[in-house]
């Protein structure tokens, strides 16, 4: 991971724990390697479990003293008990799930919150690629090709609205991000490089 | 993986003692209680004397907190690792994951490996002598279960004076002699590692330990279990080792291993000569085993398990496990049908209701339930990140 990915993930990283009440309980979806999970646990007292798939950064979540779980999250989450977490946390990771919208469903099941951000595929620097190049964007946000993406549903931040409205889930924050900053919320499905949405269910 | 190689339950071959060996071990004895006394089995009879085969590797510290058990599977016995004498060329069934630097780690951790109660290696089982008629136990022996396992390992923890073990680990029996420790003294480790483990076998798995103790009973040299002054039932033995080695493979390891191969002839001959490899394999497994086991062991011991189902004893598993206070892993293998991952995510879903803190791994593998001998390189990294992760 470069330094300006690592820069941007530790910007959302940021955003998460401030979103998250402290000593609540929390569970990361696509956990990855654990860090904000174990700064969660450090930095909020929260008591938390990672989900990843990917055997590596089980380990290194288990070398953390992380309480981790192996799965695919496109199983969904059938076997976690509804209402089980405070908190469900999908960090940059609804874009590779299949079917996105189950999964927001079975995250509001699971859990009281659920707490989504992910690459905003209306940015200007996306669009003027699409509109002007004729290509699919690649850049430092989206930076692989249409032939090798993990990036399976690409959305807006507008889609997302929508869907969330359609759900029924409340938005309860919105956190707008411009290349690792926060950035106030003017013409954001145009300048907002990333988002993170707090949000909750019905139940 | 060979076709004399390691196996589910079967000592290790053709390796020699190198800097990763614990070296030469020498095994001990503890017993306790006396005829009538000693401990009370879960079938409500009290059992005595007991002894316990054990050994230890490394060495415990000051503050007795680094000792972890390892519990055997249903072949296994007290030998996990390293040689008996400097001509032995059989490691411990376990030794390429205990000793110094492996997962295990002997420089940092006490290990302790004891034959389980109704085994053959040392323990007291049904071959032992009945110090009341003098004679071997036989069928009189009494009907053990996995819990009676686990008490009578804590009466040795309790002899060797640790109060609390570093952990607790195992696979297949012995995953479910870690999980019954777990739920029956949770004040007495900090973790537990549980692999290709169950919390009860399915009808498939009991059916086949059905198979191995029939073609016991049905050898003419078993007499009722009482053979111990004649020939053992080899052939039976043999047999049921046979159907058990299948239950360990899967289907593509067998595949990788043997293929369709012949084992001394390169076509078919029409002639019943022929012999697959994988046929060869089977008799010669079935063989070496006759000379180390004893087959009204395997009639206990495979009771034992068939009995083992921790949720109906406790009216559901996440009763059973809802007293669970230490820090678990549970590792499965994909191509494990003996005790599929499904039945290890039965056991984690439990505990994650219960807020147990618990780590679940499914190892992406070909070797069926045998992987926990044998995915080592993958295993034991796992083992070890979670054993450090204890005290970060």
């Amino acid at each position: 991971m470069d330094n300006d990915t690592h820069a941007r993930q530790h910007f959302s990283y940021e955003e998460i724990l401030r979103l998250i009440e402290p000593n609540s309980t929390v569970l990361d979806l696509g956990c990855g390697d654990g860090e904000l999970l174990e700064r969660l646990i450090r930095e909020r007292g929260v008591r938390g479990r990672g989900v990843d798939i990917e055997e590596e950064m089980i380990r290194t979540c288990i070398a953390r003293g992380l309480s981790v779980f192996q799965g695919d999250l496109d199983e969904g989450l059938k076997d976690f008990s509804t209402n089980s977490y405070d908190y469900v946390i999908l960090n940059h990771t609804l874009q590779v799930v299949h079917r996105p919208d189950l999964l927001l469903q079975e995250m509001l099941r699971v859990g009281r919150y659920g707490i989504v951000n992910f690459p905003n595929f209306a940015h200007i620097v996306n669009r003027v690629q699409l509109f002007l190049g004729g290509r699919m964007p690649v850049n430092r946000h989206i930076p692989y090709e249409w032939y090798d993406t993990p990036n399976i549903h690409f959305c807006t931040r507008k889609d997302f609205q929508v869907l969330c409205r359609e759900m029924g889930y409340e938005i309860m924050r919105v956190i707008d991000t411009g290349n690792g900053r926060r950035r106030l919320p003017l013409l954001s499905n145009l300048l907002s490089t990333e988002v993170c949405f707090l949000l909750r269910g019905t139940n | 993986m060979n076709a004399n190689g390691s196996s589910e339950h079967g000592p290790r071959q053709g390796a020699s003692p190198d800097s990763g060996s614990v070296g030469i071990v020498t095994p001990q004895d503890y017993t306790f209680g006396s005829t009538g006394e000693g401990i009370e089995l879960e079938s409500g009879t009290r059992f005595g004397p007991v002894t316990v085969r054990y050994e230890t590797y490394g060495t415990l510290n000051a503050e007795r907190s680094n000792a972890i058990l390892v519990a055997h599977a249903f072949s296994g016995d007290a030998h996990a690792a390293g040689y008996h004498s400097p001509n032995d060329h059989h490691a411990g069934w376990w030794d390429s994951m205990i000793g110094p630097g492996k997962a295990f780690d002997t420089t940092r951790y006490f290990v302790i490996c004891s034959n389980v109660l109704g085994g053959c290696q040392g323990s007291t089982g049904p071959g032992s002598i009945n110090p009341e008629t003098g004679k071997p136990y036989g069928l009189s022996f009494p009907v053990i279960t996995i819990d009676d396992m686990v008490k009578v390992q804590c009466k040795l923890i309790n002899h060797l004076g640790i109060e609390r073990l570093y952990a607790v680990a195992g696979g297949s029996m012995g995953g479910m002699q870690a999980l019954e420790w777990a739920v029956r003294y949770p004040e007495r480790m900090r973790s537990v590692i549980i692999m290709a483990a169950t919390s009860r076998l399915s009808a498939q798995a009991i059916a086949f330990n059905a198979v191995g103790r029939n073609a016991i009973v049905s050898d003419e040299y078993w007499n009722g279990g009482n053979y111990y002054d004649g020939d053992p039932p080899a052939r039976g033995l043999a047999i049921a080792r046979m159907v058990g080695h299948i239950t360990y493979l899967s289907e593509q390891a067998m595949g990788i291993k043997f293929g369709r191969r012949l084992q001394a002839r390169a076509d078919f001959g029409f002639d019943f000569e022929d012999q697959f490899q994988v046929e060869s394999y089977l008799e010669y497994q079935g063989d070496k085993f006759v000379d180390r086991f004893d087959a009204n062991s395997y009639i206990y011991l495979s009771k034992a398990t068939d009995y083992y189902d921790l949720g109906a004893r406790f009216n559901g598993l996440e009763h059973a496990v809802a007293g669970c206070s230490s820090k678990f892993l549970i590792v499965s293998f994909s191509s494990d049908w003996l005790y599929p991952p499904y039945q290890s995510k039965e056991i984690v879903f439990a505990m994650m209701r219960q807020g147990v803190d618990v780590s679940y791994v499914e190892l992406e593998s070909s070797y069926g339930h045998d992987a926990f001998f044998l995915e080592i390189e993958r295993q034991a990294p796992l083992v070890s990140s979670f054993l450090e992760g204890l005290d970060g």
